[in-house]
């Protein structure tokens, strides 16, 4: 009885503390999206951190697609071959890339390369005062280091993204037709016919929008309230590649069931 | 009091409903005149910078500088009041992705809209005042300790603040660092009429300089007076402060049983 009572309370004390940080993430969040104007008024310090964010992610977005998309090809090609019809390869990698593996894999990739950076540095400039100096000096440190970061997440996540689904469906085409032998002309034609812009591309998209929404915001969040010591700043960084990726492939069950359920 | 440039009034502070740190602090800041605010460590000397900042909000209690009650003013009012407050941090706090020159120019160019010249003129006279206009170029990264802390000294001062607080300045400097500070201290009070805060433990520098001292201990304000008075204090406490005694009305011990039962206990 008393094990049942204590586990109650213990279900409960977690019920309570997870809806206050869920309250505290969403007022940050707000004081976060206030400072959009401020941002916009000053585009140097956006696009200082979209190329921290953006531009530095790249390198693995690009790789990791390429791979990604011979993979697929070459392990669709040996499914297909079987049934002849591996003329519908390219229909296989470019739905696979375009509505689930893209968005759902470059979300994941920039939550640890870019997210975890961003959580890093913001928890260290709060280990060492540099946030409560700024405050003093009557500098939002919310408004001239969040919000510019946040945004450039935004803004980064699904442009990269949709190089991911280029190069990797680019990438399948090389081992499928290149090296495999595909006919060129259905790999591509068949692809034209059975990709709908709307219903796959821009859900696609839409993916990664939410995506990056929650990475960045997540990151961020991790990184303003760290406690301010080297564990804690460890610790949220571990955190926020942890809640991220959680809440990406959650979201994304929740998005597909969705979009795609006829 | 008119002269007073900060009136704080029976604050109350405890962190998240845990132990308490302020019962019922009063004190006045003079206008014009170095204030040293000193104590054990612990006591609470930094969380009171932070209240005059508004960083923190205390439980009960006022603190009314320049006329404005800080705990109450809201985001905007809060960041105006700040632009006239500057705050010397233990660590610098420089921003570690900017040069000297730029950490100096940081607050200018965030509130006013200077030609490149007036800035370049304003943060190098600034460094010249702290004997580092040669260092303009470095990184933070590649400063001592003692020049990271005057960086931050001439930056605090660069909006020429009315009140300026300092956070443990002479802790962990070199002999001759530490004279420089000192001096400056005093001189930006003097040359520059600035109202100064100065928190610390050091009771050799800090009286050396300070019209007006202030004692925390145990959450409130234990002596108060010039250093003289305190020096000549009768207060069993107050002389085992400022000469050092170990063992005094402020315990050596940190609470606990005693030591015989407490080693014996081990052989169970």
């Amino acid at each position: 009885m008393v094990f049942f009572a204590n586990s109650l309370q213990g279900i409960g004390a977690f019920v309570l503390n997870s809806l206050a940080s869920l309250g505290r993430a969403s007022l940050f969040l707000s004081q976060v999206l206030l400072g959009i104007k401020d941002v916009l008024l000053r585009p140097q310090l956006l696009i200082k951190e979209l190329y921290s964010v953006g531009v530095l992610s790249l390198l693995i977005i690009v790789f990791s697609a390429i791979f990604v998309g011979m993979v697929l090809s070459l392990l669709g090609y040996v499914t297909l071959v079987d049934f002849g019809a591996e003329s519908s390869l390219g229909v296989l990698v470019s739905l696979s890339l375009i509505r689930e593996l893209g968005p759902v894999l470059s979300a994941l990739l920039f939550s640890g390369r870019a997210g975890s950076a961003l959580t890093a540095e913001i928890g260290l400039m709060k280990a060492t005062e540099q946030l409560a100096s700024m405050e003093m000096m009557a500098v939002d440190p919310i408004r001239r280091i969040v919000t510019p970061r946040f945004l450039a997440g935004f803004i980064s996540l699904p442009l990269l993204t949709i190089i991911f689904m280029a190069l990797g469906i680019y990438a399948g085409y090389l081992v499928g037709s290149v090296w495999l032998g595909v006919d060129e002309g259905s790999y591509w034609s068949l692809m034209q016919n059975k990709v709908e812009f709307w219903h796959d591309v821009v859900n696609g998209v839409i993916k990664s929008v939410v995506f990056g929404f929650v990475v960045t915001w997540v990151a961020v969040y991790q990184g303003y309230s760290a406690i301010p010591t080297s564990e804690g700043v460890s610790r949220a960084t571990t955190n926020s590649v942890v809640y991220s990726a959680l809440a990406v492939l959650g979201l994304d069950f929740i998005l597909t069931a969705m979009m795609f359920i006829n | 009091m008119s002269d007073s440039l900060a009136i704080i009034r029976d604050l109350h502070f405890s962190w998240g409903g845990g132990r308490e740190i302020f019962s019922g602090v009063s004190l006045d800041i003079p206008k014009g005149k170095v204030t040293a605010i000193m104590g054990p460590s612990g006591t609470g000397k930094t969380t009171l910078l932070r209240m005059i900042g508004g960083q923190l909000k205390p439980t009960s209690g006022s603190v009314n500088v320049q006329g404005l009650e800080i705990p109450s003013l809201n985001r905007k009012d809060l960041y105006q009041a700040r632009r006239r407050m500057g705050m010397l941090f233990q660590s610098g706090a420089l921003l570690t992705d900017l040069s000297v020159f730029e950490n100096i120019a940081f607050p200018i160019r965030e509130h006013y809209k200077f030609s490149e010249s007036m800035i370049r003129d304003i943060v190098l006279l600034k460094l010249e005042l702290v004997g580092l206009r040669g260092a303009r170029d470095l990184m933070p990264s590649e400063l001592s300790g003692g020049m990271a802390r005057r960086v931050a000294l001439a930056r605090a001062i660069v909006l020429d603040p009315t009140l300026m607080m300092y956070d443990e300045p002479f802790t962990g400097l070199d002999p001759v660092t530490l004279g420089t500070i000192v001096s400056l201290i005093k001189t930006l009070n003097s040359s520059l009429g600035m109202t100064s805060v100065v928190v610390s433990h050091d009771i050799h520098e800090t009286f050396s300089i300070a019209d007006y001292v202030c004692i925390l201990s145990e959450g409130k304000v234990a002596a108060a007076g010039s250093p003289e008075e305190l020096m000549s204090s009768e207060s069993e406490f107050v002389q085992q402060f400022v000469h050092g005694k170990p063992d005094g009305p402020m315990p050596f011990h940190y609470p606990a049983e005693s030591l015989e039962s407490d080693i014996l206990r081990g052989d169970i």
